[in-house]
This record gives structure tokens, C-alpha cells and sequence, in this order.
């Protein structure tokens, strides 16, 4: 199914600043997503995981570093270069027009098509798979408006992979899914050939699922590395302000965060 | 990339439903287009054999093909039949039918643009903003680019109260509906204000009278040699609308996933804009603001074909063009020998549609939590 038969991206950012008026969204921030890696961010709300991502997936422009798809500049590709190689969920999404789900997961055809090239059916069939990846198949004729917050999520994770990008970036890809679905879009996305950096709120999915973690503070990284070998209690109380207890898992071996209430359980 | 689980029998059953499917989809859309076509000569066929003189639709036929130089019918009507029918009608109803489909069109394109589906050129101000423009262009007379000023003039003037609108309404990325319609509201009655003041002023009392008229939107007045630029206009504006139409369909998902997949939406919403208001100018110059054609048709074609504009496109120009060839002729005949301008007659069918579409939207939106 690697159709446009290229090799996962390595992603490198380096040293990348962003600011909001007198406000900074991001502080210097090197990271780099090696080919295949699934690389997680995680921080705690406003500590700029989505305002990176945004750079990445060229939404906002850094005001200082860079960054860089397989070595080239992301900002200086063409908008539709860029899209063929990076694909990106993003949190914010809605439509009020009358659009088929299959129609939806379609448009992420749009980088690969001519302006006046018809739907083939090397098209449908990967609009087809995608929906099956996501375990979405039987919505593929519901409006997409009446989804549900889960469903569409999925689906909007489908339009990403039919993109067949070599890059996938995903902004909070379990918000609005039940936990079967979050294991499953999960795991699908640890299938994937393709290289993935997605920012996540849970920590115990963070740790399980992605090979390296970042960890974001005030727009910074304070933390880098194997989920195992960042995740201490130290960090979480600098980071998160909360006691925690990190116990590597009896039976994933993954590290497992259990955050404990200030006040015990009388 | 996909993981793929090729022939399981749960895939296969998917590839056969959506072949099915995507097939019933085109026959739908294809009978759609059908039915359309077949109305739009019907109409057109109306809108020639109805009016003070009616003509049989079976002479309609014979001295439009005797116009076109088949003769397979032996000339039985009369010189002034024909001057009727092909002097006086046809340039009318052509002229309804380009403007319908043109004002449909550019609908459609702008409510993806601004991603609201209230929006169109009248309710936005734009329509104002190019009938100032023409107004200033004959009171003042400005003859800079010959017959052609009116409608250029209509283009800046369309131009000028779109950015305008859509700069006031934006604000942090997104566009409301109220204040997308507020801002619409408010421009455009400025608009208004000043072109009434421009007549009103103006030392020519008959032509102002008749510029009056010409506000209210009608399409009479049109012949042979005026209805070439519109036309043109119309033809410009579908070709290369259908050219955008995956980058419309794009729209629809967002701004920012638009751009993750692959679309500049600052250069192309700029462009597009220039477009529209270079169409609407060209329409207002020559049909006077005409307005709700370009919010009723897209809602309606969307309901039989959906939302890709690869579909919505083609089916809105011809409902549009269907659907303004009877409002003329309505306007035509209601109170004949009077003649009711146009624009009345739409925004008598448009109001009550806009109230509709409104009340729905925010049915929908509090269900959804989108603005």
C-alpha cells in the first residue's frame, strides 16, 4: 500500500521560537522525529504542544529556527509539496455544509490530484482502506455533520492517512474518543510506516505508544528521551504540579503514571 | 502506507457497497443535471412565448431554429412576431438566465470562501457596492473605458464592499454568522445611503429616475449588442470555479486543515474574491442588484447532490438560471402592463428562505457547539 513507494521523513526542528504579541507560545525548541519513530509531545494545557505542532504542519511561522522535512525547509516548500509528504489532524475542524464521510476522507486526495483530474479507483481505494484503519467503514455514507465528536475524529484521522503522507502530525488525536477507540487509533497509528508526532494529554498512552517523548513547559522542553527513562516523579511535580508515583507496568513493561490526590483518602 | 488487509471479505464488501453507491451518486447527479437542462429549455421556451403578445411555443421553436438559419419549418408569423421573440424576448431571457446562473454561482464559491452559509453578494453588500460603483460612473460620467466603464466601475465598487465586509467580520481567524450578515447589513446600507444621496443630488432628474429602476434590479433593457459581457463573465467565472472546485471542497474542512492539505487560503481566497467581484460587477451593471438567487440555489441543489462543488457548481447555474427566467417572466406578467422589478420578486422568495436557513443553522449549531 506504499504507493507513492517513498521512506518514512525525518523531521528536525531546530531551535524554533514563537511568539503571540508580547507572549511566547514557543521557546527555542529543538526536536527531531527519526524516520518511523512515533515521537509523543506531552505538557500540560498552554505549554505549546499545539502551537508547534502548527509550525510543523505550517499553520504559524516560526519568528525564529527552523524547520525541516527530510532536510528541506518545511516554509519554503510549496504549500502542496508540503502536503504530499505531511499529513496533520488538527483540533480544530467544522463543516456545515452537506459533505458524505467518504467525501471528507476524498478531499485528502486533493495534494495528489490534478485541478481537473476525476476520483480513480486507486482513489476510492484508498479512501476505502483508510476508513478501515480507522475502523470507520460503516460511516462511510453518513453525513459528516452528524457525526459523532469520536466518529468524526476518526474519520478526519482517515482523510490524513488517505493523504499518504510519509510525515503524519496529530494534535490531540484521542480527544472525544472512548477508550476502545483511543486504543485503537493508537495502535493504528504505531502500525504505521509512516513517521508520527502527535501531542497527547494521557501520559500512560504517551508512555505506551510512542518510542520518545517531549516533554513541553512554558513553551520549553524540559525533558527529552525514552518514556522510561523521563518519566519520574521529580519531573511530574516540577512540570505538572501534582505527586505522582511512576511503576513500570507488570505486564506492557511501559512505564505507568499514577497521580496521587494532595489530600489521602481518610 | 495504509495497512492493508487486502481481500479480507470485510474490504471486498466495502469495494462492492461503494461502487454501488458512488454509481447510484452519479445517476442521481446525472438525472439531476437532466431534469435541470430539460426545465431550462422549457423555461426559456416560456419566457419567449409569454408577454403582452403570447406566442405559441411551437412558433417559439420555429422562429428561433428560422433565426439560427434551419429553415425546417416554412415562416407563418408575422415580421413583428419574430422582432418580438427574437429582438425582444431572447436577449431577456438570456440575460435572466446568465445572470440566474451567474448570481448562483458565485453564491456557492462565496459561502465556501468565507465558510458561512449565509453568505451571498446582495446580503453581503457586495451587489451595493457595485451599483454604487455604476451610479457613480453615470452621474459623474466617467467614459474612461468606454462601454465597458459601468461594469468596470461595478467591479471595483463589488471589490471595495467585499474586503470591506470581510475585514470587519473576521475577527481571530473566524467569521460569525451574525457578524458576517451584521457587517453585510450595515456596509451595505452605508452603501445605499450614499448612492441615494448621489441621485438624489444629482441635477439629472431623469436619469436619475431611471437609475432609480435600474437598483431595484430588472432585466430589461438588455439587447444584442449588451448581452455579450455578461455572458463572458458568466463563462469566465464557472470555468474557472470548476477548475478550483477540489480547492473549494478543501475550504469546507477548515482553514487549517485546508492548508495541511496543500492549499495557500490567503492567496486563494484573494484571487477568488477578485473573481467574484469582477463577475457580480459585470452581473449588477447589467441586471441591477438582483439579490437571495445566490443563497437559495446552492442550499437547494446541495440538498439532491451534496456538498462537493465538483457537483454543486454546475447544478446551481442551471437552477439558477431556471429559476430567474420565471421570476421574469412573473415579474413580466403579475401586474402587466406594469412591470415588477425582479429584485422584488426574488427578495419576496429569498426573505422568508434566509429566516428559514438562519432558525436551521441555529438549530444545528447548538447542537454542535460551532458558531
Amino acid at each position: 500500500m506504499t504507493a507513492t513507494g517513498t521512506t518514512p521523513t525525518e523531521l528536525r526542528v531546530d531551535g524554533v521560537t514563537l511568539t503571540a504579541g508580547a507572549r511566547h507560545l514557543v521557546r527555542d525548541v529543538s526536536l527531531t522525529a527519526r524516520p518511523g519513530e512515533t515521537v509523543g509531545l506531552v505538557g500540560p494545557n498552554g505549554s505549546g504542544k499545539s502551537s508547534l505542532l502548527r509550525t510543523v504542519y505550517r499553520v504559524l511561522r516560526p519568528d525564529a529556527g527552523q524547520v525541516r522535512v527530510d532536510g528541506d525547509d518545511a516554509w519554503a516548500l510549496p504549500v502542496r509539496q508540503l502536503a504530499r509528504t505531511v499529513a496533520a489532524v488538527v483540533q480544530t475542524s467544522a463543516a456545515d455544509f452537506d459533505l458524505a464521510v467518504r467525501e471528507v476522507v476524498a478531499m485528502g486526495r486533493t495534494p495528489h490530484k490534478g485541478l481537473l483530474a476525476g476520483d480513480t479507483p486507486e482513489d476510492a481505494d484508498l479512501v476505502d482502506r483508510a476508513l478501515l484503519a480507522v475502523d470507520a467503514v460503516h460511516l462511510a455514507d453518513r453525513p459528516f455533520d452528524r457525526l459523532s465528536g469520536g466518529e468524526r475524529q476518526r474519520v478526519l484521522i482517515a482523510r490524513a492517512l488517505a493523504q499518504q503522507p510519509t510525515l503524519l502530525v496529530l494534535d490531540e488525536p484521542t480527544n472525544h474518543l472512548d477508550i476502545r477507540h483511543q486504543l485503537s487509533v493508537l495502535s493504528t497509528l504505531r502500525r504505521l510506516p509512516t513517521t508520527v508526532l502527535l501531542a497527547l494529554h494521557d501520559l500512560n498512552l504517551a508512555a505506551y505508544y510512542c518510542d520518545r517523548l517531549y516533554v513541553l513547559h512554558d513553551g520549553r522542553v524540559t525533558a527529552s528521551g525514552r518514556p522510561a527513562d523521563i518519566l519520574t516523579p521529580q519531573l511530574l511535580a516540577e512540570v505538572y504540579g501534582v505527586t505522582a508515583e511512576v511503576a513500570t507496568h507488570p505486564r506492557t513493561g511501559a512505564p505507568q503514571v499514577t497521580f496521587l490526590p494532595e489530600e489521602p483518602r481518610s | 502506507m495504509i495497512p492493508s488487509v487486502t481481500g479480507t471479505p470485510a474490504e471486498r464488501t466495502v469495494r462492492r457497497r461503494k461502487a454501488d453507491e458512488s454509481g447510484v451518486g452519479r445517476t442521481k447527479w446525472a438525472v439531476t443535471l437532466l431534469v435541470l437542462t430539460a426545465l431550462l429549455t422549457v423555461s426559456a421556451t416560456a419566457g419567449l412565448a409569454i408577454g403582452s403578445v403570447r406566442v405559441p411555443p411551437g412558433q417559439v421553436w420555429g422562429i428561433v431554429t428560422h433565426a439560427l438559419g434551419a429553415d425546417w419549418q416554412q415562416p407563418d408569423w408575422s415580421r413583428a412576431r419574430e422582432t418580438i421573440v427574437v429582438d425582444v424576448r431572447a436577449p431577456r431571457v438570456l440575460l435572466g438566465a446568465v445572470t440566474g446562473a451567474g448570481l448562483a454561482v458565485i453564491g456557492t464559491a462565496l459561502q465556501a470562501l468565507v465558510r458561512n452559509p449565509l453568505a451571498e453578494p446582495y446580503l453581503l453588500g457586495v451587489s451595493s457596492g457595485a451599483s454604487l460603483g455604476a451610479v457613480s460612473v453615470i452621474v459623474f460620467g466617467f467614459t474612461l473605458f468606454g462601454p465597458a466603464s459601468l461594469s468596470v466601475a461595478a467591479f471595483v465598487g463589488a471589490l471595495g464592499a467585499l474586503v470591506l465586509v470581510y475585514a470587519t467580520a473576521r475577527t481571530g481567524g473566524r467569521i460569525t454568522s451574525s457578524r458576517l450578515v451584521l457587517s453585510g447589513v450595515a456596509i451595505a446600507a452605508v452603501l445605499t445611503a450614499v448612492l441615494d444621496l448621489l441621485l438624489l443630488t444629482t441635477g439629472r432628474g431623469n436619469e436619475a429616475r431611471a437609475v432609480l429602476a435600474w437598483t431595484l434590479g430588472g432585466l430589461g433593457g438588455v439587447n444584442w449588442g449588451t448581452l455579450w459581457l455578461p455572458s463572458t463573465a458568466l463563462l469566465l467565472g464557472v470555468g474557472v470555479l470548476m477548475v478550483q472546485a477540489r480547492n473549494l471542497n478543501l475550504l469546507l474542512a477548515g482553514e487549517e486543515a485546508a492548508t495541511t492539505m496543500g492549499l495557500d487560503v490567503a492567496r486563494f481566497r484573494a484571487r477568488l474574491f477578485v473573481l467574484l467581484s469582477l463577475v457580480t460587477g459585470v452581473l449588477v451593471a447589467a441586471a441591477g442588484p438582483i439579490g437571495f438567487v445566490g443563497l437559495m440555489m446552492p442550499h437547494i441543489v446541495r440538498l439532491f447532490v451534496g456538498g462537493d462543488h465538483r457537483r454543486v457548481l454546475p447544478t446551481a447555474a442551471l437552477g439558477g438560471a431556471v429559476f430567474l427566467i420565471w421570476a421574469d417572466i412573473a415579474a413580466r406578467t403579475i401586474a402587466a402592463p406594469m412591470e415588477i422589478p425582479v429584485g422584488v420578486l426574488t427578495a419576496l422568495c429569498g426573505g422568508p428562505f434566509f429566516l428559514w436557513l438562519m432558525r436551521r443553522d441555529a438549530r444545528r449549531g447548538t447542537d454542535r457547539g460551532v458558531a
